[in-house]
């Protein structure tokens, strides 16, 4: 059987990897490359890396962690943060990320969704939305690291996703984001229902069983997070070892 | 020596990668008198299976694969690679593949499914081979495809994996091998299988 997959998420900045970690077994946590090839080692099935680097000059420093990531681990990872155009698609697989994953610039252009899908293939092209719940009780698709809202519905946002070519969705819940109170599990479980390509949740996991939850309530395919794991808070060989247990499918 | 063949299509480097780290010498080209001479050749490929056999076809690369497939030159295919051994695909339109395997490319059509079929999924063994050696029915491997081999010949099948169908992940006929998942992204059981796959062709 297909497993669901446990993703933990690094944000670099200036090619070093930001929030706080308390690892006692690696010893340079901030090191996007040692801390990707710890994780590998932990049991992740894949890793994502964001990159919240301001400036131009900077990206190259985060295009050679790419590089050295791809040489250094055997598991798919995926590169998001500030992809703007074909081209920066193009630098990034070429570096050796397994896929890409654009979120406001898809919001500016959708049709880089669909140019992206027919040069690379849609398994290539991750969607990644920030979403928040509004007063009607339904879900907007915010942008511009969830400052400026779009106005767009978040189911929406995701079929039409879906329709020019994206292959995978990552959603996160900027209500539940650092919260640790649980995964948005009602709007996970509405997308996911909504489109055929998988889904994963992200924002919110503080335990195990926000874990277990978003994977079958919510009906993720696979759940993100970046803190529980940066922090110790949660091994991912424990996680999975519990996941097992409670009779979900995963690798161990 | 190990050829890649470097037909214009997705990300091949990290192929390349996972087996130098084996210390298998590789040559990544599209230079049809270095392919001839080689004792393996690798067809890797991510995209789509249209660009994909319009490269070969652009490059000239169809006749020298079917050359060498029939001297008995081993011809490896990952994933889209693999699906372009087979007569045909149906991914967007009908298109001929190289046919050094019998069989068809089809979508999942199980409307229950999500697709692509992405992520790690058991190996089922359906039959011994050397490309299976120290592999256990515990063992994951990565898949991300859209479509899978449809074929009669349930001898030339190693493995399979369950995706609402029996999806074929690697398949062997003599010198022509498939692998529908991507063993350079499947960890240390991808690892695994690259030696064995080195023992057989080095």
């Amino acid at each position: 059987m297909l497993t669901k997959r446990i993703i933990p998420c690094l944000d670099v900045r200036n090619g070093r990897v930001v929030k706080g970690t308390k690892f006692t077994d690696i010893r340079d946590v901030e090191d996007p490359v040692v801390l990707a090839a710890f994780y590998a080692q932990a049991g992740a099935d894949e890793l994502v890396f964001y990159d919240i680097t301001a400036s131009n000059e900077q990206r190259d420093i985060f295009l050679d962690i790419v590089k050295k990531t791809a040489d250094t681990i055997d598991i798919p990872f995926t590169i998001g943060g500030g992809i703007r155009s074909l081209d920066d698609f193009d630098r990034l697989m070429k570096a050796g990320a397994d896929k890409v994953s654009i979120n406001s610039a898809a919001v500016n252009d959708p049709q880089l969704i669909k140019e992206a899908a027919l040069r690379y293939g849609s398994q290539c092209v991750v969607l990644s939305m920030d979403i928040k719940k509004n007063e009607k009780s339904r879900w907007d698709v915010y942008v511009k690291g969830g400052r400026e809202n779009t106005g767009l519905d978040a189911v929406e946002w995701a079929k039409r996703g879906v329709a020019l070519g994206a292959g995978e969705i990552v959603l996160n819940s900027i209500d539940t984001d650092g919260v640790k109170d649980g995964y948005a599990l009602e709007i996970t479980r509405e997308i996911s229902e909504s489109v055929r390509v998988p889904v994963i949740a992200s924002g919110g996991a503080g335990t195990m069983e926000h874990f277990y939850e978003v994977l079958t309530d919510g009906k993720a395919d696979a759940a993100l997070s970046a803190s529980v794991f940066h922090f110790g808070e949660i091994e991912i060989r424990e996680l999975k070892e519990y996941l097992k247990k409670k009779g979900v499918e995963v690798r161990l | 020596m190990i050829v890649i063949v470097d037909y214009g299509v997705g990300n091949i480097r990290n192929v390349e990668r996972a087996m130098t780290k084996l210390k298998m010498e590789v040559i990544v080209t599209r230079d049809i008198e270095v392919i001839d001479q080689a004792k393996a050749i690798i067809l890797p490929g991510v995209g789509a299976f249209r660009d994909a056999i319009g490269n070969l076809i652009k490059y000239d690369l169809v006749d020298c694969l079917k050359r060498n497939a029939a001297k008995g030159t081993w011809i490896i295919g990952i994933c889209l690679g693999m699906q372009l051994l087979y007569e045909k695909s149906y991914e967007d339109g009908e298109y001929e593949g190289l046919g050094l395997l019998d069989g068809e490319i089809v979508k999942f059509d199980d409307s229950e499914l999500k697709v692509p079929h992405m992520g790690w999924n058991h190996l089922i063994k359906q039959r011994e081979d050397e490309l299976g050696k120290d592999l256990s029915d515990q063992d994951y491997v990565y898949f991300v495809h859209s479509y899978y081999l449809q074929s009669d010949n349930k001898e030339q099948i190693i493995f399979t994996s369950s995706y609402g169908v029996d999806v074929p992940a690697i398949v062997r006929k003599d010198n022509i091998i498939g692998m529908q998942f991507h063993p350079e992204k499947s960890g240390a059981v991808g690892v695994k299988i690259l030696k064995n796959l080195k023992e057989l062709i080095v």
